[in-house]
């Protein structure tokens, strides 16, 4: 099947996100499409699943235009979506995912379940899927469930696959698995949409590769011949550098030094599971690993967040196990949270609010319980300049930057003061090239002034980039270390430990 | 990567065991404190007996009474509590947790009951009757929380429901008889289904807030009807009530025939809801359906089905389950309406909900032990026990806090429970 998209435009208000977009989808073959966070990728993928409306142009599907109404025309019409956030109810099982809203049924609506099992093998057999009917969602690793998603859309019988920033969840390993499936799936004769920011991917994967840019198609290339290089220059309008300048480390003092920590869960599961670790002062420490090993509990265990229950966490020798936050802040202890819209801003208040939320109580910015405003604000104009805060004004509200600017927002409060130690977490998720440079420079310059740093990410690349040595975590446990300062780490065994191999 | 699987498998067993075994302690310091309770307080010295009729003398089949030694019986309980415990305690005992908490709990109610009817005599059998009779409103207020929360809207407004069922059975029973006011009950109770739904579906009022405001409006609108009009107008106020049916041969077992067999159609009425209600939610396409907009409604959302219609069809129908309920307070029982007669009856079906873990049958059972709790504590007020009936009143509460608080083990409700669903 064939689908073509023609002069597509959409706004929201005065935002264009598409911007004439063409584009043709072909059966038996895997078209990349690339882009930046913010590049309108999402949008044309909602458009053309249904589930928006575009302002103007047309979708064709086999030479025919269509008008999708809603989100189910676009599975009927045969365009199935893979959301890159899952759409799994969690406490029901694979087949009841899979069938939920097409359900075979028996009299008085009864759900026939052993139906749908037989039907979801079938395909299962047919794609090597290799999926269990029965098993319950939440028990599934995400590798997995992202499969469930793909038999969801297979058992709506779609023809073209758009695959939504598929490989974000999955490690290096999964990700191979996922790429032979994909490469079954195309060779079966579907039309495959695989959409993302990672060029190495979209290099292995694609048959043809489209960049998006503002909301425009800014080039086509042939991965035979295209270079990473060249598709970078497309999708970010500029040459990028992808290799982090940085001196070697000099490693001084233990900054940081945590022993035989056991964190909990909210629901009494181990999350950090007797974990020792030390960072010392001018050393970029990262901590790879699959999302959900522990990572979290972690950062919040050493940023004062948690309370551990067993172990001892150590600052310049210091014991702060059970000191407060504050505490912790005032020695020198930065923390660039993981989610900044749940624990690193508030949307509501203005940026120079924000500016100031670790710091307001001190007689810089407070007079006894009144905080002079005039200084915070002059205080907050200057953080702008000093980290690049694109922003009209520092009395707008922090939710209306863009999330790059709140992004560095965030690291300008945290790292405007005297630190001696960083924490920081997934300090690049979801930002555009030119943020993610800048902070990794602002981080690499910390370390050069001699503080620790310590960085949780689950991209690879960033924490192969930064980092002088690597721990890869692993259900709690750090199950191995790498010495990135004696030469190139190899990618593979660090991708193998995140897998749990080396455990 | 069999290896990666296996290491998965035993570190996430061992992550489990950390809460279960602290959850198993607490449970074991419960029940030896129990123990003692039983020991020092219900042990009764002496040769007592404590006497339980099985049957009444009109029965087809009469059995023996059940005759137990009151002494000797409660030093045994003690014991097994103890026992129990201990075994809890000690080994942190990681398996069957709740199973030994219910069988303490069982033995404790045992050993209370024999305490206070030491020297006397009880009927279990009337006790049994007037259990399932008491739980049929918490049952079916229960039942409504299920089908609304499962859609994932929380509905305060039971007890509204509950009472504007009751008024309307009582005032349109009076005018049409009884079927006539059944049915009139059923579609009030639907009718402040449907508004709250219209409420916090539609105009995504705050759930709590919308049933405080529908529980506070039904009950000024009831009390002033009925100490207003009601007083002057006695005829408005003096339904017919429906009277038990004797289900022929069953209803003669004895010990749980007249408990399941002897009752109104409000009992059989709510035991056919569960059953129908289970195989609705549990087995059909549309009870996935509706399960699924309670747990992630953009998941069904971008699979076609349609949130807000499902939640407006689900909320109503359990108003009308609740205007069923209702209805049993005047057509059911007294034939006449109360100012707020309904006591509370729904909030405590909601509880029943909860310790029912949101499943038909769970907040039925729930339903039970309260009704249980309920006529027991009638009951004793006959047999002139040294504690006040108030105090008995007010366990099924004490009962909720401990389940609710999650000793017995977290309940999970559904997970967009409370939330309005908002479309991109």
């Amino acid at each position: 099947m064939d689908v073509e998209l023609r002069g597509i435009t959409k706004r929201f208000g005065p935002v264009v996100a598409n911007d004439g977009v063409n584009l043709t989808i072909r059966g038996g073959e895997v078209l990349g499409l690339l882009g930046e966070n913010g590049a309108g990728k999402s949008t044309m993928m909602n458009i053309l699943s249904g589930l928006y409306r575009p302002d103007e142009g047309e979708i064709l599907v086999n030479g025919k235009a269509v008008v999708f109404e809603g989100p189910g025309d676009g599975i009927s019409a045969g365009i199935g979506m893979v959301h890159q956030h899952f759409m799994l109810v969690p406490v029901f099982t694979v087949a009841e995912n899979v069938v939920l809203g097409v359900e075979p049924t028996g009299r008085l609506d009864y759900l026939d379940l052993k139906t749908a099992r037989e039907q979801v093998r079938e395909i299962n057999d047919e794609y090597g899927l290799e999926v269990d009917p029965d098993a319950l969602i939440e028990n599934l690793p995400v590798g997995i469930q992202q499969r469930v998603e793909i038999l969801k859309v297979l058992f709506r019988s779609a023809d073209v696959l758009i695959l939504d920033e598929p490989t974000a969840v999955l490690t290096p390993q999964e990700v191979d698995e996922f790429f032979e499936i994909v490469k079954s799936l195309r060779d079966a004769g579907k039309a495959i949409v695989f959409i993302t920011h990672k060029l190495h991917e979209i290099l292995e994967i694609s048959d043809r590769i489209s960049v998006l840019r503002g909301g425009r198609i800014t080039g086509e290339g042939d991965p035979k011949t295209v270079t990473t290089e060249e598709l970078a220059e497309m999708m970010v309008g500029r040459p990028v550098s992808f290799e982090v300048d940085k001196t070697p480390s000099q490693p001084g003092e233990s900054m940081l030094e945590v022993r035989d920590l056991v964190v909990l869960r909210d629901n009494d599961e181990i999350a950090v599971d007797h974990l020792s670790l030390n960072v010392r002062s001018g050393e970029v420490v990262g901590i790879a690993g699959v999302q959900g090993n522990g990572q979290s509990a972690l950062v919040e265990a050493i940023t004062g967040l948690t309370r551990p229950v067993h172990g001892e966490i150590l600052f310049q020798g210091a014991d702060i196990t059970r000191s407060s936050v504050r505490a912790r802040h005032r020695m020198g202890m930065a923390h660039i949270p993981e989610d900044r819209h749940k624990s690193g801003m508030i949307s509501n208040f203005t940026v120079a609010e924000n500016m100031v939320l670790n710091s307001y109580y001190a007689p810089a910015f407070s007079n006894g319980p009144q905080i002079d405003w005039r200084r915070v604000n002059q205080t907050a104009a200057k953080f702008c300049v000093d980290f690049d805060v694109r922003t009209p004004s520092v009395f707008l509200r922090a939710g209306n930057l863009s999330g790059g600017n709140q992004q560095k927002m965030v690291v300008a409060r945290e790292l405007e003061r005297e630190t001696r130690l960083v924490i920081a977490a997934q300090p690049t998720r979801g930002l555009d090239v030119g943020s993610i440079e800048y902070i990794h420079e602002r981080l690499i310059a910390s370390r050069d002034e001699g503080d620790g740093v310590l960085i949780v990410s689950s991209e690879l690349d960033e924490i192969m980039g930064l980092s002088d040595r690597i721990l890869v975590m692993f259900e709690g446990r750090i199950v191995a270390e790498f010495d990135a300062s004696k030469g190139p780490v190899d990618r593979n065994a660090v991708g193998l430990a995140m897998a749990g191999a080396a455990a | 990567m069999t290896v990666a699987t296996t290491n998965t498998a035993t570190a996430s067993g061992q992550k489990l065991d950390v809460g279960k075994q602290r959850r198993a302690r607490i449970t074991g310091a419960v029940m030896i404190g129990l123990a003692l309770l039983v020991l020092l307080v219900l042990g009764v010295d002496g040769g007592e007996q404590a006497t339980f009729r099985l049957s009444r003398p009109t029965d087809t089949w009469v059995l023996p009474d059940l005759v137990v030694p009151a002494g000797p019986f409660n030093y045994v309980a003690a014991t097994v509590l103890a026992f129990l415990g201990a075994r809890q305690f000690l080994q942190g005992g990681v398996r069957w947790t709740s199973l030994s908490l219910g069988f303490g709990l069982a033995i404790l109610v045992m050993a209370f009951l024999v305490w206070a009817t030491a020297g006397k005599a009880f009927s279990l059998t009337g006790m049994l009757q007037a259990t399932m009779v008491r739980a049929v409103p918490i049952a079916l207020g229960g039942l409504a929380g299920v089908l609304c929360e499962r859609v994932a809207v929380v509905n305060i407004a039971i007890e509204g429901m509950l009472l504007a069922g009751a008024f309307t059975g009582a005032l349109m029973g009076s005018l049409l008889g009884g079927w006539g006011g059944l049915v009139a009950a059923v579609a009030v109770g639907g009718a402040f289904g449907f508004f709250l739904a219209a409420l916090v579906v539609t105009f995504r009022m705050d759930q709590i807030i919308a049933g405080v405001v529908i529980n506070l409006f039904v009950l000024g609108l009831t009390s002033y009807v009925s100490s207003q009009v009601f007083a002057d107008l006695r005829h408005l106020n003096n339904a017919p009530v429906f009277r038990a049916w004797k289900i022929p041969v069953l209803s003669d077992i004895p010990v749980i025939g007249p408990m399941l067999f002897y009752q109104n159609i409000f009992v059989y009425g709510a035991l056919i809801l569960v059953a129908i209600a289970t195989y609705y939610l549990f087995h059909t396409r549309s009870g996935l359906r509706a399960r699924a907009v309670g747990e992630h409604p953009r998941a069904a959302d971008t699979l076609g089905v349609n949130v807000y219609r499902t939640r407006y069809i689900h909320v109503t129908l359990g108003g009308m389950v609740a205007g069923f309920g209702g209805a049993w307070f005047t057509l059911g029982s007294v034939g006449r309406f109360d100012e707020n007669m309904t006591g509370g009856r729904g909030f405590i079906g909601l509880a029943a909900m909860i310790f029912g873990r949101w499943h038909p049958v769970g907040a039925l059972a729930a339903a039970l032990v309260f009704g249980f709790a309920d006529s027991l504590q009638q009951k004793l007020a006959l047999l002139r026990t040294p504690i006040p009936s108030e105090f008995l009143a007010m366990s099924p509460y004490i009962a909720t806090i401990i389940v609710v608080a999650g000793l017995v083990g977290k309940a999970r409700p559904p997970a967009a429970d409370g939330k309005p669903y908002v479309k991109e």
